[in-house]
């Protein structure tokens, strides 16, 4: 463990990349994720790696799947305009199945919106932003020492299944400072991609055995293949025949949906005797546990379901509760896009009721405990 | 057990208030205290109203902004009026008197105290402005411990500056001092 030390959020995250073993960053600055660039930019080429200020949010994606295919652990960081230029070559490293992280520090949208406020309008778009039907992990850390460890996990995850993880920050969680202490390098688990075994000549790069996810070989190392953003075949190369094509993109799902256990992670409080429980994420979390105690002082049951992976989201955790005929208040700063998912898969078994609040402020912990009056 | 603090500092942007927020977040670290810091601010770089905010607490810390204010600190008029809405009953208020002409009515205790005037006149550098006001606000409140604060601010401190910011600090804790003692300067308000 280190010595305890005042962090901000997104320096947390610059320090877990690093921790996690970055080698590469692409990005071109934007409120409020600046300061992961920046901090970036001085510590990434003092530990020998790569940090290049591209012209714009496509180029740095496009960057960050190149120097992955090296070899290279690569991040990019930004906020809601960059991520959606950022989308198109997002869906590129899907389907390539290219590593990479990329950190989302949620601001007010649609568009420029309000620059420094803070906002969970991207929740969606982090799923369903690039098109076509793929796969994503997403994770969404509510403290300083989550936004360290959350990072270390996105490049595990990222090389463990060879995907785009992304990390849905909010402006709050992002320039929050808190005192951490956070694990030494050596106390960390830190997973490399699996490489091919077989010789350069033997290699088939898209072909995967039981785990779904193939052995990736990095250029400049013997190994010849080809990457394409057309629906390819086991040797890479574009393809058709709706057998092969189906069978593509039925793995890509496939990766991710039979390591569900390995993905998901949810935080609970308190939800044991609940007779509301509040579901919430990110910054709006901090302002739900404080709306939990104060409800208790009332002497309401009130508990709280944090979902700490949104994509995939921790379906089995929250049907148990709901099979527990709680009522569910499901807070976020968006007009309810979690809600959605969650009233799917409630099914009807309990109610879910909806608090939203999307004007650039984070949402206080009174204006949760007036909601939970109100259904209890 | 320690008291929790809900510690707002505000100003215009280009104050150095977000720093001042840091050092005492770093100072209530180094007291053993549980820390958060938050921050709001506007698109512009300079002027307009601005905010630090610490909570410092022997506990954890959940809701990470201020909720029911223990300290306010404001030094331009638009944030005196904008930020000193949700004060406790036994808050402290400090305002610059240099630049805030007009109180408004608030709960707790208001200390006028003139600190850009003094860090103008009697440290040699408006730029201090800053640090003079975390010495008055420290030495009235006891938020954090005088050492803490010091070694907060000497950790963070440009290299050559260490003694204009020990001198400026200095003439805080004497304001505070001075204000604690002369009852004019303090206005009750119920």
């Amino acid at each position: 463990m280190m010595p305890a030390r005042l962090m901000q959020g997104n320096e947390a995250c610059a320090e877990g990349a690093l921790a996690a073993g970055l080698s590469f960053y692409a990005g071109y600055p934007i409120t409020p994720s600046t300061e992961i660039t920046e901090i970036l930019s001085r510590k990434l080429p003092a530990r020998g790696g790569r940090f290049i200020q591209m012209e714009d949010e496509i180029a740095s994606m496009a960057a960050v799947i190149g120097a992955s295919l090296t070899g290279a652990k690569a991040l990019t960081a930004t906020s809601g305009p960059g991520f959606s230029l950022k989308q198109e070559n997002i869906g590129f490293a899907a389907l390539a199945e290219v590593p990479c992280v990329i950190i989302n520090v949620q601001r007010l949208g649609p568009s420029t919106g309000v620059a420094t406020a803070p906002a969970q309008g991207d929740v969606m778009q982090a799923k369903w932003g690039t098109h076509g039907d793929h796969p994503v992990i997403v994770l969404s850390p509510a403290s300083v020492k989550e936004c360290f460890m959350l990072t270390v996990r996105s490049f595990n995850l990222a090389e463990r299944f060879r995907v785009p993880v992304i990390m849905l920050l909010d402006e709050v969680v992002g320039h929050m400072r808190e005192r951490v202490e956070l694990p030494a390098v050596g106390e960390l688990n830190i997973i490399n991609r699996r490489k091919p075994e077989v010789e350069p000549h033997r290699y088939v790069p898209y072909r995967a055995g039981d785990d779904k996810v193939p052995p990736m070989a990095c250029f400049g190392e013997g190994y010849r293949y080809h990457v394409t953003g057309l629906i390819h075949d086991e040797n890479g190369f574009a393809t058709e025949k709706p057998d092969a094509v189906q069978s593509h993109l039925k793995r890509l799902q496939d990766k991710i949906l039979l390591h569900h256990s390995e993905i998901v992670d949810s935080e609970q409080v308190n939800t044991g005797e609940a007779e509301v429980v509040l579901i919430a994420y990110g910054s709006t979390a901090r302002s739900a546990a404080r709306a939990v105690r104060l409800a208790g002082e009332e002497g309401l049951k009130v508990g709280l379901f944090r979902p700490i992976s949104i994509w995939p989201f921790p379906e089995q955790q929250l049907k148990e509760l709901a099979r527990k005929k709680v009522k569910f208040i499901v807070a976020e700063m968006n007009f309810g896009q979690l809600a959605l998912d969650i009233e799917r898969l409630v099914g009807g078994l309990c109610p879910v009721h909806r608090l939203n609040q999307v004007n650039g402020e984070l949402i206080k912990p009174g204006t949760i405990l007036e909601k939970i009056r109100e259904v209890y | 057990m320690a008291q929790s603090w809900e510690v707002r500092l505000s100003g215009s942007g280009g104050q150095g208030l977000i720093l001042a927020g840091i050092i005492l977040a770093e100072a209530g670290i180094l007291d053993g205290q549980n820390v958060v810091q938050t921050q709001s601010y506007g698109p512009a770089a300079r002027g307009g109203a601005s905010k630090a905010e610490v909570i410092i607490s022997p506990g954890d810390i959940d809701y990470p902004k201020v909720l029911a204010c223990d300290v306010l600190l404001a030094l331009n008029q638009e944030s005196c009026i904008k930020y000193s809405g949700d004060l406790k009953n036994n808050s402290v208020t400090i305002v610059d008197s240099s630049l805030v002409k007009h109180i408004p009515p608030v709960a707790g205790k208001i200390y006028p105290l003139p600190i850009t005037k003094t860090a103008r006149e009697e440290v040699g550098r408006e730029l201090v402005a800053n640090v003079v006001a975390l010495g008055a606000l420290v030495g009235l409140t006891g938020v954090v411990s005088r050492e803490a604060i010091t070694n907060a601010l000497m950790a963070r401190v440009p290299r050559g500056t260490e003694e204009l910011n020990a001198k400026a600090l200095e003439v805080g804790f004497k304001m505070a001092a001075e204000a604690r003692n002369s009852q004019k300067n303090v206005q009750q308000v119920s």
